[in-house]
């Protein structure tokens, strides 16, 4: 789960380390507000969670608070790489002597976490390790001892960084560890003209698996920018909104991963990644088809289960059930396999609906799925029909 | 022979009186595992009736293994308590802690992974389903009854692709397969599991069965090209998952231009391996490479 700017900002402070003053707001109107209150001169910063804002106009200086009302109505409801722009963040700006970076990020070989730091901040970091690999360090942290003052002295002088970044290195571990982050970064971490080590512009990504010892994040929520995975999630559905129009329901993230691709290879493109997990419940499969039958973009829906701990006659009987509670409005291609295949596939036919058709393998599955979502419904009634 | 599992493993069952353990001891049990006790230190000293066995619970795997040599732990307890369980069972010195449990902070991980390699633990998972050894031993959640003994290994990432595909193969049969997790920091990787069916001759081929997120199916294809003479044929899921969005698993998240299954595909191929575009096809390489080999 990734923070927003002002978010990471936010934690940054609570944890001592110093980033500029800043408000955050929704409004041109509270953008003037707010620079008033900052002292006229101020950075309007898109709030999105992606990279590349600058370059795309959602970063820019305005002068007073009239200015300020002027670019927050320009940058607010901009789309930045798909995102769209719905809060803006007001900053005091800085006096920069020099740019910095930092970050804890997983290393997933070595299964464990890597400080990166590097006297060339404000840029591209992945460029900077690509042109002058040099001038990136990279340490690994013992989990067991983390980031104590040696360590981060240790970090900052393989780096290059002037000594007032240790408590900044410390502190920045204390964030990670203690709020349960898979990645902190700051960049840039500035000097000031004035010498002060100041934490400019951050990325945080939380551990969603966290989250029952993180209770503050039940307030702030992981925010769904689409209504379907919000209307998803509020049901406990592992949905991802994709732009597709082949629904698709599975049991497994591995096995619904490969039936989006299997479904693409037939030349059609999935609509969204659900896994029902193992169980494969009505209530669940009910839900689901529920959610993905609402998204206007679906032409079709493919059913694609395993039956390995749940043999197959419950998952046909949960089907039979999901659809006695839910209006099926388009075709439904159903593939079962694995334990009581057979068993599970004659529930299916006994009842007998119009629109559910069955197949025995995953790859014809995806073919008639594929081939239903591409005709139109005359055609859907004649293939449902024969 | 097979690999880190067979009918001589001693099983205990950390978690085993919970709704998830008792169900799939019942399972174990069924498959043929030796599964000599439960770990709770709050029903210490009773034993459950599982059809017609009666198995022990003891009060920490130390009390465990002294009482019955056990070899293996299956972890099913919940997150929040799953770093100490696995830190105890590394503590007793325990060989293999095979992790089934889902939604583990990867804080955690990342302690009990380096607490357990420094004590010479192996760790499988964590949410994963487990490892089989057909007609030996079922250490966690694997649907024994899909497939038969034989002479594939499999490793894998993925739950359900891993039972699709001992499914496809179920007449051919299996040596093992390992389901390796799909969390970021997992104990035992494709890599480890390469090496021991490469050494094990009750192995024939290899399928490595991945998906999108990280690199440890490029770093697999690495060691494969170096140091794997049996044959390989792989699967990987995830061609149309898009940038930033994690697909169920924890790690299956493509990051930028890293972690796409192209990528892994392009390592994996350039490495000598087969490389099947759906789960069936793989089957079909297995096959024809099998073929190959008679």
């Amino acid at each position: 789960m990734d923070l927003y700017e002002h978010q990471a900002r936010e934690l940054f402070e609570e944890h001592g380390i110093l980033v500029p003053k800043a408000e955050v707001t929704d409004s041109p109107r509270g953008a003037r507000e707010s620079a008033r209150r900052l002292g006229g001169r101020v950075v309007v910063k898109a709030q999105v969670k992606t990279g590349g804002r600058g370059k795309a106009g959602g970063v820019k200086l305005a002068a007073d608070p009239a200015a300020a009302e002027l670019t927050a109505r320009q940058i607010l409801g901009m789309d930045i790489k798909g995102h769209t722009v719905h809060k803006v963040m007001l900053a005091q700006p800085v006096d920069i002597d020099s740019e910095f970076y930092v970050s804890y990020v997983l290393d997933r070989a070595a299964g464990g976490f890597l400080a990166i730091a590097s006297a060339e901040g404000g840029m591209d970091i992945e460029e900077v390790a690509a042109t002058r690999p040099e001038a990136v360090a990279r340490i690994p942290v013992d989990p067991a001892e983390g980031v104590t003052t040696a360590k981060a002295a240790q970090i900052a002088e393989a780096a290059g960084l002037p000594p007032q970044t240790v408590d900044v290195l410390v502190r920045l571990w204390q964030v990670l560890t203690r709020e349960d982050a898979l990645l902190v970064e700051v960049n840039p971490l500035v000097r000031t003209a004035q010498g002060q080590i100041l934490a400019l512009d951050g990325k945080v990504t939380l551990d969603g698996n966290a989250r029952f010892r993180q209770s503050r994040w039940g307030s702030q929520g992981v925010e769904h920018d689409d209504a379907l995975e919000a209307a998803a999630a509020a049901k406990g559905l592992n949905y991802v909104k994709l732009d597709g129009e082949v629904g698709i329901i599975g049991n497994g993230a591995g096995l619904v991963m490969s039936t989006l691709d299997v479904v693409a290879g037939c030349g059609a493109r999935p609509a969204n990644f659900l896994d029902i997990g193992g169980g494969a419940s009505a209530q669940v499969m009910a839900d689901g088809l529920s959610v993905i039958l609402s998204d206007p973009a679906v032409k079709s829906v493919f059913v694609n289960v395993f039956g390995g701990i749940t043999a197959c006659d419950a998952v046909a009987d949960g089907i039979v059930q999901a659809l006695d509670s839910v209006h099926l409005t388009k075709p439904l291609v159903v593939r079962l396999d694995g334990n009581n295949a057979v068993r599970g596939r004659a529930i299916l036919d006994g009842r007998a609906h119009p629109l559910v058709q069955q197949a025995t393998t995953m790859d014809g599955a995806a073919r008639r799925a594929a081939a239903l979502a591409h005709a139109d419904t005359t055609a859907t009634a004649t293939i449902s029909g024969s | 022979m097979a690999i880190y599992l067979t009918k001589e493993s001693k099983v205990l069952v950390q978690g085993m009186t919970g709704a998830e353990g008792m169900k799939h001891t019942r399972r174990m049990l069924a498959a043929g595992t030796d599964v000599v006790g439960g770990v709770n230190p709050r029903k210490a000293g009773r034993s459950i009736d599982f059809d017609d066995r009666a198995i022990p619970v003891f009060g920490s795997v130390r009390e465990g293994i002294e009482a019955t040599g056990a070899d293996v732990s299956v972890v099913f307890v919940p997150p929040a308590f799953a770093k100490a369980a696995v830190i105890e069972a590394a503590d007793a010195g325990i060989g293999l802690a095979v992790v089934i449990t889902e939604g583990i902070p990867v804080h955690d991980a990342v302690a009990f992974h380096a607490y357990a390699r420094a004590r010479g633990t192996r760790i499988i998972g964590p949410n994963c389903p487990g490892l089989i050894t057909p007609g030996q031993s079922n250490a966690g959640i694997i649907p024994a009854d899909i497939t038969k003994p034989g002479r594939i290994g499999l490793v894998s990432k993925s739950g359900t692709l891993t039972y699709q595909l001992m499914y496809e193969l179920r007449d051919i049969g299996f040596s093992t397969c390992v389901g390796i997790g799909g969390d970021p920091v997992i104990g035992t990787t494709h890599i480890d599991c390469l090496a021991a069916f490469q050494d094990d001759p009750d192995t024939d081929l290899i399928v490595l069965i991945g998906e999108i997120g990280g690199d440890a199916e490029e770093r697999a294809a690495a060691y494969v090209r170096d140091h794997v003479t049996k044959p390989v044929v792989a699967y990987i899921a995830g061609f149309t998952a898009p940038e930033g969005k994690t697909m169920g698993h924890a790690g299956a998240i493509v990051s930028g231009s890293s972690g796409t299954a192209q990528a892994k595909k392009e390592a994996l191929e350039a490495a000598g391996v087969g490389v099947g575009s759906t789960p069936t096809e793989t089957a079909q390489l297995v096959l024809a490479r099998l073929e190959e080999r008679t």
